[in-house]
């Protein structure tokens, strides 16, 4: 039977000839993830089961960026406890401050993620790695308790939805525009249960940062993972960082979709998800004035180093609007150092924004950038839920990095021009 | 195995943010985590609710963060069963994976309202809504999930 990408990713995992939508499977697992929230849970379920050992002290990451730096006495002990446990079985990929970034900036920077792996981590944005032509997914802390202890996970294979992409991005277009304007099109549940495999001779023109942003988004769709055909982009991408052996893997020409939609890059414009769902998105036709308190650059989705640099380019030599507090945050200790070689953070600081070490911090609400009662922010982050991120009255506005820098000048939502 | 309880509607897309927000999960205590449950979709409704009662809501419950914080938060406040038209695949993982109960069935989340009385029987996918004497059936597990539950969890399920 001809397979998707993420079904022959699957098949080679479980030891299957073949596998098909809706079969059950145990697959080994070539990584599992887990941040300073989910850790502690998983820890306390591992304890409680009484397994003695973990199934491989290479292919676990913790990586401390939710509320690290500790924002507060608990979540230090909640560091603390992953420390200790990171210590107590030897995991070798254990990030703390000083090395920690934001864990999906961090894992393939790093070289810890490689195309044709299966990769679970406990936190939903790990779909980011189908970027790399890996299959990626989100689990909650049990699944990560259990991964821990024997490397491998079930799954229910999915069924798929194609996009089919072709043409270039326009100037001050980038992938999160690509993925806003997905999820405006098929619904924060258009693709629940599926994979979303991204294919055509308009890949080529997408970067690395593109993608990854694009893959880290596709779990506001619902989706079960996102990801990418595997390319010179990849491979010059993963030189260097992988240094093991991995397999790629390409789609049967044949392969069943349930749906295969078109995207034509160059019709894109840049697209903003007013509150409260990512799936609620306009482009600027359809923005009227609405005025900001706030402006966060960063997180998984945006705080890599080209997302840097357009912030940059549009901020250099201008100013932020008075009554607008402007969060930059690199997502890992690479991107900041490069950052600042580059000359990207004078800029940021001259403008009047402030610059943070890596942290996942304002995106979910956690410190670094609070939102007040009626407060409105533009941010690149990922999600605008009721009270993500601060007052269960603040608003949060989707976009990218561009549009977050224009709007940061403009005082209101703005187009980059 | 049956369970009975009065219900608690919500509508489409609660994510896990509104179920339990991030302010709070600096701890992992099942009852603090019960203590902020739907806060900031329902402010009241840990006063409201009582052991054994049920969440019926409509698409995609539990959209968004992978928190296994979210079942844990609902379970420990004491809802036994939540019943949706569609789960968000990670909440929907994490629910069996630690036991709390979930059930898909259009049906019953159009018809049961605010408050009704509602009986269910996990074995055959009925659910009963009492107050309104009516039935519904929802879609019973596949075996292998079954399995998970019946053996209190993936982690005793895996235990050798």
């Amino acid at each position: 039977m001809a397979m998707t990408m993420t079904q022959k990713i699957l098949a080679a995992h479980a030891g299957l000839p073949e596998v098909k939508p809706g079969q059950l499977i145990k697959a080994k697992l070539d990584m599992v993830l887990g941040n300073d929230i989910t850790s502690p849970v998983a820890i306390n379920e591992f304890n409680k089961a009484g397994f003695q050992d973990v199934f491989d002290t290479e292919k676990i990451s913790l990586v401390m960026d939710h509320f690290a730096p500790n924002k507060d006495i608990k979540a230090a002990q909640q560091c603390k406890q992953c420390r200790t446990f990171a210590k107590s079985f030897n995991i070798k990929n254990y990030y703390d401050v000083g090395e920690m970034g934001i864990e999906h900036a961090l894992l393939p920077e790093k070289g810890l993620v490689a195309p044709g792996e299966l990769i679970i981590g406990a936190d939903s944005h790990t779909c980011t790695y189908g970027a790399l032509g890996a299959f990626s997914t989100g689990v909650g802390s049990t699944d990560m308790a259990a991964g821990m202890a024997t490397g491998e996970a079930w799954f229910k294979v999915p069924s798929a939805i194609q996009f089919n992409l072709t043409g270039k991005l326009q100037k001050w277009v980038s992938g999160k525009d690509v993925i806003l304007h997905i999820i405006g099109m098929i619904g924060v549940d258009g693709a629940l249960y599926k994979s979303m495999e991204f294919t055509g001779e308009g890949l080529k023109n997408l970067t690395m940062d593109d993608r990854l942003c694009m893959a880290n988004m596709a779990i506001e769709a619902g989706a079960k993972n996102g990801i990418f055909d595997v390319d010179e982009t990849t491979l010059a991408y993963v030189k260097g960082r992988v240094n093991r052996p991995f397999n790629t893997y390409k789609a049967d020409p044949d392969a069943e979709y349930e749906q295969v939609i078109n995207i034509d890059l160059s019709k894109i414009t840049p697209t903003v998800s007013f509150p409260h769902l990512p799936e609620n998105t306009k482009t600027f036709d359809e923005i009227g004035d609405v005025p900001i308190d706030q402006v966060v650059i960063g997180s998984c989705t945006n705080g890599r180093l080209s997302d840097m640099a357009t912030a940059a380019e549009i901020l250099k030599g201008k100013h932020i609007a008075e009554n607008v507090r402007c969060i930059v945050i690199p997502a890992t200790q690479q991107i900041y150092k490069e950052s600042m070689k580059l000359g990207y953070l004078e800029t940021f600081i001259d403008a009047g924004c402030i610059v943070s070490t890596p942290t996942c911090g304002p995106c979910l609400g956690g410190y670094m950038g609070i939102l007040a009662e009626g407060e409105r922010a533009v941010a690149t982050t990922n999600r605008n839920f009721v009270g993500r991120m601060g007052h269960v009255d603040s608003e949060v506005y989707l976009a990218s990095p561009a549009v977050a820098a224009a709007s940061a000048i403009a005082g209101k939502i703005a187009k980059p021009e | 195995m049956n369970t009975k309880g009065f219900a608690h509607k919500f509508g489409d897309n609660v994510d896990t943010d509104v179920i339990i927000p991030a302010r709070y999960l600096n701890t992992a205590d099942h009852k603090e985590l019960a203590s902020h449950c739907m806060e900031d979709i329902d402010k009241d409704f840990t006063k409201k609710v009582k052991t054994s009662d049920i969440i019926v809501a409509g698409y995609n419950f539990g959209c968004g963060s992978s928190r296994e914080h979210a079942p844990i938060a609902i379970k420990a406040a004491g809802v036994s069963c939540v019943i949706a038209k569609t789960f968000a695949r990670i909440f929907y993982r994490n629910a069996i994976n630690i036991g709390l109960a979930i059930l898909e069935c259009e049906e019953a989340s159009e018809k049961i309202a605010d408050g009704d009385e509602v009986a269910i029987d996990f074995d055959t996918g009925v659910i009963t809504n009492v107050t309104k004497n009516e039935t519904y059936q929802a879609q019973p597990f596949p075996d292998f999930i079954k399995d998970i539950i019946n053996k209190g969890g993936l982690l005793n399920s895996i235990k050798k």
